[in-house]
């Protein structure tokens, strides 16, 4: 028999591959809340339990409704011997089926009922996603979970739209795993250990064979010099200066007893990389909003690891670091012998790690500052901040109430977007449309086909009361009325799906503190296969 | 090799559709109202539906542990089970009336007759070759009249694919609208490491895997004569590994680990269930526009990425005028008559809009048809090897001449013509 964690790691395979051992756990120790069990809701859910154990330790599917008919006409996991049983059980019986190591649960109560009898039931919740909730339910509950810091994430289907938006008042991430980092050479300002290593070379005096398999970082910072000599400690700054930096660099390419250039691929890589290799050392925008936070001030005993490291940090940056991050570590790969190479990887690894011994120093003190143990963050944790140090992100995103209230809506967002009327924030404004309708006709507009021609005033009506209520000079075109009365408020599978995948995956940043999540809303047009995010 | 072709039918109903009251709620105001949005040519019907019930699918592949964490239609109880089949059973039973028809079968190893059966065909491929042979596939059973096309020979192909946090959608409607060869060049070229890296200068945990990959095993055979390295045998990757370990001790290079080993050998690709079902889910939603005529399809090509916030882009792919699939233009080659085979075998193989695997080139000379050279049939590679040195005049080719190439990225051949020019290109 197999060893089980061999098997498991088998299983996971290609997911530990993208967010690591670190996020497992995290996921493991997962328990997802989600509200009404639509063919959106357990799209997502499906999405959340297949990498499974590890994976989210546990869900729990809060439905009050009835299987209807309907349901199982666009829910893959209901199916017709379900009609007229609780949906919450006859969901979670076949999404629980899809991997034994999750634990399934299920309340067969409205969240309304919850919400008067026992709300605190939801503060035991990693995450809570609410799936085609009326509006009023979703204010509810998002004041409840806003007030116990439990992320909320509101999902919905309607017709051909698709629609999220994310409530958690500060989720910070370490690992953001951009898609274009630069790297961090330090070729602007190197440290001493790698001005050493630079100056041990001298390539005029090297044989072809290491003259042509000597790191391109070498060669850059050599030729850098040389310019810096010539132009008063400058970089080359822009296109001209760096054309004639390449131009130098061109120069230093080996010829043979011809006079021709050898093929020194090196050189060719020194080159290509003179853009990005010059950039200068410096702190983004985003990491000094990390460091200039309120939580980065205010160190107490209560502050999260992530704080107390980012303070670390900016303690080491303001001393040590002499305004500079914590060396990185990594090099990119490039032509030159193992050895050359290793050597040098080793320069930057070696930093790296000094500088990380260093923020563990800060971590320590600020630890013992507020009187707990140096052991409660760990140096594997301190390493890892201090290589994402430049890659920090904290999302904030507003609460329900801020989008929802005339005082503090954003009205300049709003009003921006529908310059194109057809812009997605239409599709925003007809659901808030629809809400609206719900409440006075407690159903939604054109259920029945007999209803369409009618609802279509009627809805109108909703709009221009919404638009009037919060003040909006906008345009609301009557096709899109029209559409929303076509709709029905019918959920197609194609579009609930395309929901569950989205979801299912910000769900995944938010437990895993891994990849940034969206903020706040988002909007997905089926017809036109388009999409975008608003800040609400 | 993951491959997943699903042609159906959309089907006007017989026999037990299954159905129940309420059935086709979510779907049956679409087809039944028209709107503001609809395409132009839509009549809605108050027909009762039945969906979609006749669904081929093609896969060539059987279960394995490591698919379990995003195909959620095969449970631990299938491994070792063709892909197809399950998948069949699993829906077969789930959805009432619907009647998916499994091929445990490459998609080349079926013909024109069965790909012309179909109403629309969708593609989850995991390799760019198989993407253009279906492409070709669908090309080759184009009808022109007179230079017109007919458009009833039409049928659209819907590609999605997925890479991690990343994938794509697109509507392909042969001899219309961009087809996979006219945009060859968006695919990213697979990464290779240089021969000399991995023989002689190795720096990354990586080389030292393909070293052990490349090298050692055909030497060493460590399981036998004859015997290839399987990536999904747990034996074999140990080996590798501690081979890979060994090699990267020599040079002080650190990171190899099993997990890292069977990652480089088997070229494993991250995955995740949530980009497949974003991808899935646009796909299906194009069959439904395009089955039910209810909205113009997407045009023609969707771009998701969900690595910071969620992030689509969508634009349509143009054809490219002289495409050596869709545009029926034949090819020119431009060779100096001194110029020798390999440089043209080389042309078909590295240029970026043809990216050939392994070309097989024929004439006719003489009358005769003639194998200029092939590689895919041992005892025909060693007999046609020595025309690769041999130059365009040598061999007798004439100005003008056409040349057809054969290679597993088309099911048909594509003709080329030959212009030998004073200087070569």
């Amino acid at each position: 028999m197999a060893d089980p964690k061999t098997v498991k790691e088998q299983k996971y395979d290609r997911q530990l591959r993208l967010w690591g051992d670190h996020g497992q756990d995290a996921l493991e120790n997962a328990h997802v809340c989600l509200i009404n069990a639509s063919a959106t809701g357990t799209e997502i859910l499906k999405n959340l339990v297949l990498p499974g154990n590890p994976g989210i330790g546990a869900f729990t599917i809060i439905d009050g409704h009835k299987v209807s008919g309907e349901d199982v006409g666009n829910n893959f996991f209901l199916s017709n011997n379900n009609i007229g049983k609780n949906r919450a059980q006859a969901a979670t019986e076949l999404l629980q089926e899809l991997n034994s190591d999750v634990s399934g649960n299920f309340v067969e109560e409205s969240p309304d009922k919850l919400l008067d009898n026992d709300p605190e039931f939801f503060h035991r919740f990693s995450l809570v996603i609410g799936v085609q909730l009326p509006e009023s339910t979703c204010l509810r509950l998002g004041a409840v979970l806003w007030s116990v810091g439990v992320p909320f994430l509101v999902c919905r289907a309607y017709g051909l739209i698709g629609y999220m938006r994310l409530v958690v008042k500060e989720h910070t991430v370490i690992e953001s795993h951009p898609d274009n980092a630069l790297e961090d050479l330090r070729l602007d300002q190197p440290f001493p250990e790698l001005k050493n290593h630079i100056d041990s070379y001298d390539l005029d005096s090297m044989e072809k064979k290491d003259h042509s398999h000597t790191p391109w970082i070498i060669i850059v910072a050599k030729y850098l010099a040389k310019w810096h000599s010539e132009h008063n400690y400058q970089l080359p700054k822009n296109y001209k200066e760096k054309e004639a930096f390449r131009e130098l660099i061109r120069q230093g390419i080996l010829r043979n007893e011809n006079g021709a250039l050898e093929d020194e691929e090196n050189f060719d890589e020194a080159i290509k990389n003179v853009n990005t290799a010059l950039n200068p050392t410096k702190i983004s925008s985003t990491v000094e909003d990390v460091f200039n936070g309120e939580q980065c001030e205010n160190i107490t005993s209560q502050t999260p690891a992530f704080w107390v490291m980012a303070r670390a940090v900016r303690e080491f940056v303001r001393n040590e670091g002499r305004g500079n991050l914590p060396v990185r570590g990594t090099i990119p790969d490039m032509i030159a012998d193992s050895e050359k190479f290793i050597k040098l990887q080793n320069v930057y690894r070696e930093k790296a790690m000094q500088d990380a011994s260093v923020v563990s120093k800060h971590v320590e003190a600020l630890l013992q500052s507020v009187g707990k143990p140096p052991e409660s963050i760990s140096e594997q944790d301190i390493k890892l901040f201090c290589k994402n140090a430049a890659f920090l992100r904290v999302v904030r995103c507003r609460s329900l109430a801020e989008e929802y209230s005339v005082e503090s809506f954003n009205k300049d967002e709003i009003t921006s977007c529908m310059d194109s009327p057809d812009s997605e924030m239409v599709l925003y404004l007809m659901l808030r449309s629809v809400d609206r309708f719900y409440q006075q006709h407690s159903r939604y507009p054109g259920v029945y086909n007999y209803q369409v021609e009618e609802d279509i005033s009627k809805l109108k009506l909703c709009v221009n009361s919404l638009l009037q209520e919060y003040g909006l000079t906008v345009n609301v075109k009557d096709d899109y009325i029209h559409e929303f009365c076509r709709y029905g408020a019918a959920e197609p599978h194609t579009v609930a799906a395309f929901l569950g995948g989205s979801a299912a995956q910000e769900a995944i940043k938010i437990i895993t503190h891994q990849f940034v999540p969206f903020n706040n809303a988002f909007i997905y047009n089926a017809m036109s296969q388009t999409s975008t995010t608003f800040q609400l | 090799m993951a491959e997943l072709a699903e042609p159906m039918v959309v089907d006007g109903g017989s026999g037990d559709r299954g159905t129940w009251q309420g059935r086709w709620d979510h779907v049956k105001k679409f087809l039944e109202r028209a709107g503001p949005f609809t395409h132009p040519d839509f009549e809605p019907s108050t027909e009762a539906l039945s969906g979609f019930r006749h669904i081929h699918v093609v896969d060539m592949d059987v279960i394995d542990v490591s698919n379990l964490n995003r195909q959620f239609l095969f449970r631990p109880k299938d491994v070792g089970r063709p892909k197809a089949d399950v998948a069949a059973d699993f829906v077969n039973s789930r959805v009432p009336g619907c009647h998916v028809v499994p091929h445990f079968k490459k998609i080349q190893d079926l013909d024109e007759t069965f790909y012309r059966q179909f109403h629309i065909v969708v593609c989850g491929l995991d390799s760019v070759i198989a993407r253009r042979w279906m492409n070709g596939m669908l090309l080759s059973l184009l009808i022109y009249e007179d230079g017109i096309l007919d458009p009833s020979s039409i049928i659209p192909l819907i590609d999605g694919g997925t890479e991690g946090f990343k994938g794509n959608a697109r509507v392909i409607l042969p001899g219309m609208t961009a087809c996979i060869d006219c945009t060859l060049e968006l695919y990213p070229p697979q990464i290779n490491f240089p021969m000399c890296t991995i023989a002689s200068m190795p720096r990354l945990p990586e080389h030292c895997v393909e070293y052990v990959r490349m090298l050692l095993w055909p030497k060493e055979k460590p399981f036998g004569d004859g015997v290839a390295l399987d990536g999904d045998d747990p034996e074999h990757i140990q080996w590798v590994y501690q081979k890979s370990l060994e090699r990267a001790s020599e040079f002080n290079i650190t990171g190899v680990t099993y997990r890292l080993t069977q990652g480089v050998v088997k070229r494993i690709i991250p995955a995740v269930a949530s980009t497949n079902a974003v991808i899935a889910a646009a796909c299906a939603t194009e069959v439904f526009k395009i089955a039910s005529s209810a909205y113009l399809p997407l045009n023609n090509y969707l771009v998701f990425n969900d690595v910071d916030g969620l992030y689509t882009y969508t634009f349509e792919a143009e054809r490219k005028e002289n495409c050596p699939a869709c545009s029926q233009i034949p090819q020119d080659l431009h060779f100096s008559p001194s110029a020798k085979l390999q440089e043209v075998l080389d042309y078909l193989k590295e240029s970026a809009s043809l990216q050939m695997k392994s070309p097989a080139i024929t004439t006719t000379l003489d009358g005769k048809n003639k194998t200029l050279y092939l590689q895919t049939v041992a005892s025909i590679e060693e007999r046609t090897r020595p025309n690769l040195s041999k130059t365009l005049k040598e061999l007798g080719l004439s100005d003008g001449q056409e040349l057809a190439v054969a290679d597993v990225t088309t099911p048909q051949t594509v003709l080329f013509k030959l212009n030998l020019t004073s200087q070569g290109s």
